[in-house]
């Protein structure tokens, strides 16, 4: 069959399953996108940024677990989506990218809209082609295909010249099968490492899983279930791991590391044992490397042997596919119950019940974690299945703090990477995965101006996301930092936006506003029972606060703990916590020293000691019965 | 750390280099010498790169480069008994009274000379890396006006083939690891 480049590009997409696209058209992309009005078995989605075509393809693998595509052409088309590569790739999600190129001739010209796209996405994608002739263009799809979902699954970028796309040639979908000698997803662990692990395993006293991302990929969730559940073993998740691991689950302690509960962190320090399954020991989870699980051993399950011992030392590796291992390794564990270790942690957990902020009475301000609890207990009371996509910064933590997740795929985020913007045009990918689903955005205000333009993409669709901007003000994250570590100097983070209720209308779709905790319910419900996309203004407090936090490069266990509960209810806000007493990094020596050096830097400059008065909230009076209940209950709340 | 000796078999296909290089430096490793070249399988082509790393440095490299889709198999010729060679070319000033003690030096180093005129003398020698150094070194004092060296390429002593699987990363924290300063060098 005679076919051009371009339309053997459709027949391939068709071939690997796919029926919906994100793309922009552009000059060098042309020929595909001409094409593509003879397929309309594939459906295309107009982004109204390139970046949003890849974190929609990076949404709808996330939500579907199939390969996601994103188009774009050439030049500024490409290099747009690099962000939303670099997202996929720092979170193992398969997509593919086709680019526009310009001619084959016309490469290193620097011809109009000409970009060395395969040497620019290089270090943010897993493999990358450049196809200059239409009898290569399937056989590049196809590893692509291949590539981007096997083994530790990541992005795969095409890079097609036009005239690849124009030329004619002969499509032969069999013989473009993938030759790839060099690739090997399917490794193997030695029988030898097996043995070590359930001697680990079975001796072990306080052994602790932690479970990430890995086995969401792997589908082991029930094999690690099944691995706790006779060995009573307790589990930590990752971010990504949330919703992998049910969160009513009995063994599931919640989330680990910077943001994690103070019980999981010390239990993690405290183990004898760590059975780390799919997850990569990210900074961001372990904590200054150095204190890191000191007293534990450690057992790496793992696909990708560039992640063993790149920042951990660990005691075993088993390298291949987690639930290919946790199969081979069941039928061995030992039955045991671990009392004591139990016993140590449901110490730690201690107040936990009183600190659930959904019993806390209704003091008339709004807390970002309240609406996220309220939404996440309503959504639950709902028959139907809620995927939440989060984007990066204080409401991703208190997302992960407070909603429950129990399925896995229920929870979509930017994680390593962290990139702001990448909530609402994932969910919008997420929902043409599953549209049978609700799908909820949770974002900054910040975030949330990033990539709003999608709401323009949403409208044209006609689907329908719920996006909950949870509105501070601020730029929050950054804020606390600068709060613990930077003296309250707020530079650049107090931050404006429009009128989203209003930016929601002007879009067609529809805007609600809410600033009562006793609204949140009703707003949730009239979005909910609205046909279109709508926007709500979850205006909340200022500067509120995520706790606890290990500061980066801090021991894991040496956190700042939440203030007493019953003056965060009074003020919301940010002034009782306390650093921890041991040393700290010097990221603290350095800020004063740093602020020492700017302040007697020219005597005439302002001093910059308190700037942030100025651009704080007025705030409710600090009354002496806050002070009064605050030194009343200090004794009784360890935290 | 010290000089660390890998060879990697990769697919010839455009770009595989870039691949290799844009690896090294973003894992932060330096290249000592990359040389890369034919071998006796069509489309194969091979590499030897002495990168300057510890031991643990030295198993991520070599991991990393197993995750490149175009690298076929890499072997770490450091610890075994393997012959690691070097071409370099030196050109140096000579007049009639120093023509004769360059001779005879090149003559010790078992070098050839394979341009001669009345100024100058063009010396082709190969060996390992350490004694195209002490060559260098030797030619100073005569002038040297231009030298170019390859680079080392290696190969493994015997018959046995190497190993295609990528390697268990040891389990040790490198010294100079990052969290040694006190300073977070995460965000």
């Amino acid at each position: 069959m005679k076919l051009t480049g371009a339309e053997i590009i459709w027949e391939c997409l068709i071939r690997e399953g796919v029926d919906v696209v994100f793309g922009y058209p552009g000059g060098a992309i042309l020929p595909a996108y001409d094409a593509m009005t003879k397929y309309p078995q594939v459906h295309h989605v107009l982004v109204r940024h390139e970046q949003g075509a890849t974190h929609m393809a990076d949404g709808y693998a996330r939500a579907s677990g199939k390969v996601g595509v994103a188009i774009a052409t050439s030049g500024p088309g490409a290099t747009n989506m690099v962000t939303g590569i670099a997202t996929a790739m720092m979170d193992s999600s398969p997509i593919v990218c086709i680019t526009g190129q310009v001619g084959s001739k016309a490469i290193g010209t620097d011809a109009f809209q000409e970009t060395d796209v395969t040497g620019v996405t290089i270090p943010v994608t897993k493999h990358n082609y450049l196809v200059t002739k239409p009898d290569d263009i399937a056989r590049a799809i196809r590893e692509a295909f291949y590539i981007a979902k096997s083994g530790r699954p990541g992005p795969v970028l095409v890079d097609i010249t036009k005239d690849a796309q124009q030329l004619s040639c002969e499509f032969d979908w069999e013989s473009a099968a993938p030759k790839l000698p060099g690739y090997r997803p399917d490794l193997r662990a030695l029988p030898s490492e097996y043995q070590k692990a359930l001697e680990l395993i079975n001796t072990a006293k306080r052994p602790l899983i932690l479970a990430g991302q890995g086995i969401l990929k792997s589908g082991a969730t029930a094999e690690v279930l099944k691995l706790a559940q006779n060995a009573n073993i307790p589990i930590a998740v990752t971010l990504l791991g949330l919703g992998v691991i049910p969160a009513s689950c009995e063994h599931n302690l919640g989330m680990m590391g910077m943001h994690g509960e103070a019980w999981v962190n010390e239990a993690i320090q405290q183990a004898d044992l760590l059975i780390a399954l799919g997850m990569r020991f990210d900074d961001r989870v372990t904590g200054n490397l150095k204190t890191y699980a000191q007293n534990a051993k450690k057992i790496h399950v793992e696909i990708d042997p560039s992640e063993v011992n790149k920042n951990v030392p660990v005691d075993v590796a088993l390298i291949g596919d987690l639930r290919e291992i946790l199969e081979e390794l069941l039928p061995s564990v030992k039955k045991t119950t671990h009392p004591e270790w139990w016993a140590t942690i449901n110490l730690g957990k201690g107040d936990a019940a009183v600190r659930d902020i959904q019993a806390l009475p209704d003091s008339g301000h709004l807390y970002a974690a309240h609406v996220i609890n309220d939404l996440c207990h309503f959504t639950q009371t709902l028959k139907k299945d809620t995927i939440v996509v989060t984007d990066v910064g204080q409401h991703q933590m208190w997302e992960a703090q407070y909603f429950r997740h129990e399925k896995p795929r229920s929870l979509i985020t930017s994680g390593g990477l962290g990139t702001m913007g990448f909530a609402l045009p994932a969910a919008i990918g997420a929902k043409f995965a599953c549209p049978e689903k609700d799908v909820w955005v949770v974002v900054g205000d910040g975030g949330f101006q990033m990539t709003s333009c999608e709401l323009a993409t949403a409208e044209q669709e006609g689907i329908k996301v719920n996006v909950a901007i949870i509105n501070n003000s601020f730029l929050g994250m950054v804020r606390q930092w600068q709060e613990f570590f930077y003296d309250k100097r707020y530079a650049a983070t107090p931050i404006t936006g429009p009128d989203f209720v209003k930016l929601a209308e002007a879009y067609r779709l529809k805007g609600l506003r809410c600033n009562k905790r006793s609204d949140v319910k009703s707003t949730v419900e009239k979005a909910l029972a609205a046909k279109e996309t709508v926007v709500i203004d979850f205006v909340v407090e200022k500067e509120d606060t995520v706790f606890p936090m290990v500061p980066a490069g801090a021991a894991l266990d040496k956190m700042i703990r939440r203030p007493k509960q019953d003056v965060m209810l009074e003020s919301g806000s940010d002034k009782d916590w306390e650093m921890p007493s041991s040393t700290l990094p010097n990221v603290f020596a350095e800020a004063k020293a740093e602020a020492v050096a700017l302040n007697s830097r020219g005597k005439k400059a302002a001093k910059p000691a308190k700037p942030a008065k100025v651009t704080k909230p007025a705030k409710p009076a600090k009354t002496p019965a806050r002070k009064a209940v605050a030194s009343k209950s200090a004794k009784s709340n360890r935290r | 750390m010290a000089k660390h000796t890998l060879i990697a078999y990769v697919e010839d296909v455009p770009g595989v280099l870039n691949r290799i290089a844009s690896l090294f430096r973003r894992r932060n490793f330096n290249i000592d010498s990359l040389t890369v070249g034919r071998t006796e399988q069509p489309g194969v082509s091979r590499l030897t790169v002495v990168v300057e790393a510890t031991e643990h440095g030295a198993r991520l490299v070599e991991a990393n480069l197993y995750k490149l889709v175009n690298v076929l198999r890499v072997d770490d010729l450091t610890h075994k008994d393997a012959l690691m060679r070097e071409l370099g070319l030196v050109k140096v000033t000579v007049t009639p009274n120093t023509r004769a003690q360059v001779l005879q030096l090149v003559d010790v180093f078992r070098a050839r000379v394979v341009d001669v005129d009345e100024l100058s003398i063009v010396i082709e020698v190969t060996g390992t890396p350490d004694k195209i150094g002490k060559f260098e070194l030797v030619l100073r004092p005569y002038g040297i006006t231009e030298m170019v060296r390859t680079g080392s390429v290696a190969m493994a002593r015997g018959h046995e083939t190497m190993s295609a699987n990528p390697p268990l990363v040891p389990a040790v924290l490198a010294p100079d690891h990052a969290h040694d300063s006190g300073i977070s060098m995460s965000v």
